[in-house]
């Protein structure tokens, strides 16, 4: 009962800030191209699926986001394991690492461009570094955060390293790496979209871009609205794997218990 | 032959304030199918000594053998339960007490049959497929020592395994090990920070004095099995307790 008129809450919520934004603009004559209306926005949006524009832009940040995140996540997650197992790697490359880090990766974009051109093969890149560091910071955190009891146990069972690695290392450090996915995916769409302000041939942030040039600020409302959009369904699939493999996690039923009393 | 035989065996930590005895010059002896409890106040190396016979920490000087064998490392023919239960929270109830099957790659058909029999025994079956947090303490505590016995090991090492069980629990708990040492006819030594259950359970208690860690008193409990609980009542039982508790009273240490 509770539920539902939380549910009622929320949709009375969202239209009246709607209607009320649609109100403030025409009662205060506010200018199209410095704030438009939600009926403005809502053409745009219209014109812009009608005539293909938009699920062809779309398409391509899609893929931009997902290869980045594959990409750069497998690459953390790798790097991680390297360091977190290996003394020496950890000794010789961490530095670098964190000084990597610390670099705003945004900077790169405009060198990778000159790299790698206009294509796909940039955006891509640059959605992968960025994604990359959440998962690697992570992998080596839960790598390293096995219980000291835990290893006993496996110790005292006589077991050899490799089967420590697999049978508790790896899995004490899922929640870690889950946690670092969750963030990556996001990461790879800012990724994605700074890579195509600076220089694409498609992609959302390309369409934000030439908007801008033409004043088109209804247009550029639309497309943040796609995109926070696609930013929620990538975190919501995140949200649906984790759910599935950390059905044991502690802090996994606390968000579910959380979520259920959020409803 | 002796399961467990320990020869002057010292641990010494080095520590900012100096070196700590954990452990000076000890030596017993356990033989094979006997149940021994050491008992002690905590701080008294008691873990220290379970660790160095299972393997887990090297002694600094002195040696033990299990079943005429020299400590090198951990070994196969030993279950360990310790203070927590331990148990990995991704695995179900059997996967948990198949973890030594599939360490020790014994097996796992072979083993099933034998982790759904002993599940029974401490009287949980039909809990394989539940998870570990869907377990109270002390059926977490019965996991851990089936998967300790998964292995039929000859030797079962245990670090206050219901230390952390409320009383009513450690009592249940304390007949069932009871009756599944009577059953399986291990070698136990059983490490524990309170008399009675020390009484209650063992054939042979070894009294620890803390800092230096050394033997102080290695007292036979002569009381019929199988023993009920109403044996804590009996008058036999008393002047073990009342006898083990004088050594530490005299040393100016109460620990109940």
């Amino acid at each position: 009962m509770k539920s539902l008129r939380n549910v009622a809450l929320t949709i009375l919520l969202f239209c009246s800030s709607i209607i009320a934004w649609e109100l403030i603009v025409r009662v205060f004559e506010v200018p199209t191209f410095i704030f438009p209306a939600p009926s403005k926005v809502a053409m745009a949006l219209w014109r812009g699926f009608a005539s293909g524009l938009y699920q062809k832009h779309l398409y391509h940040t899609l893929l931009e986001t997902v290869l980045g995140f594959l990409f750069g996540s497998a690459l953390g997650f790798f790097l991680g394991t390297a360091v977190a197992l290996n003394r020496y790697i950890e000794y010789f490359f961490y530095p670098y690492i964190v000084m990597f880090q610390s670099l705003p990766k945004v900077a790169l974009a405009p060198l990778i461009v000159v790299w790698f051109g206009l294509g796909l093969k940039s955006q891509v890149i640059n959605a992968a570094l960025v994604a990359f560091f959440p998962l690697l910071v992570n992998t080596m955190v839960g790598l390293k955060s096995a219980d000291e009891d835990r290893l006993n146990l496996m110790r005292s069972l006589a077991a050899s390293e490799s089967q420590i690695f697999w049978m508790l290392r790896l899995p004490n450090a899922l929640p870690f790496v889950m946690a670092g996915l969750d963030v990556a995916m996001i990461f790879a769409l800012i990724g994605a979209i700074v890579a195509e302000f600076v220089g694409a041939r498609a992609g959302l942030g390309m369409l934000i871009q030439s908007m801008n040039f033409n004043m088109d600020v209804s247009g550029q409302f639309s497309v943040l609205l796609i995109l926070s959009i696609v930013g929620l369904l990538l975190n919501r699939c995140i949200l649906l794997i984790r759910r599935r493999i950390l059905f044991w996690d502690p802090s996994e039923k606390e968000r579910l218990e959380q979520e259920r009393i959020a409803l | 032959m002796e399961a467990i035989a320990v020869n002057e065996l010292s641990k010494l930590y080095s520590t900012r304030d100096g070196t700590v005895h954990a452990l000076q010059q000890i030596s017993f002896s356990v033989s094979e199918g006997e149940f021994v409890a050491v008992v002690g106040p905590s701080g008294c190396g008691k873990s220290t000594l379970l660790k160095v016979l299972a393997g887990l920490l090297p002694p600094s000087k002195g040696a033990a053998r299990l079943r005429g064998t020299p400590i090198t490392g951990p070994r196969r023919d030993i279950g360990v339960v310790f203070q927590s239960p331990v148990l990995l929270p991704w695995r179900s109830v059997l996967d948990n007490v198949l973890l030594p099957v599939d360490v020790q790659r014994l097996g796992r058909d072979r083993h099933l049959k034998v982790a759904t029999d002993l599940l029974s025994l401490v009287g949980l079956d039909g809990f394989e497929r539940r998870y570990p947090w869907e377990l109270s303490g002390g059926m977490q505590q019965r996991v851990a020592i089936t998967r300790a016995l998964i292995h039929d090991p000859a030797i079962l090492l245990m670090d206050e395994p219901f230390g952390a069980l409320d009383a009513m629990t450690r009592e249940q708990m304390n007949l069932e090990l009871q009756r599944i040492w009577l059953e399986r006819k291990k070698t136990v030594l059983f490490i524990t920070h309170s008399i009675p259950e020390a009484v209650f359970l063992a054939d042979r208690i070894l009294v620890l004095t803390p800092r230096p860690g050394r033997i102080i008193d290695d007292v036979q409990v002569k009381i019929p099995r199988p023993r009920a609980l109403e044996v804590m009542n009996f008058p036999e039982f008393a002047p073990y307790v009342h006898s083990i508790r004088g050594r530490f009273d005299a040393k100016g240490m109460i620990d109940s």
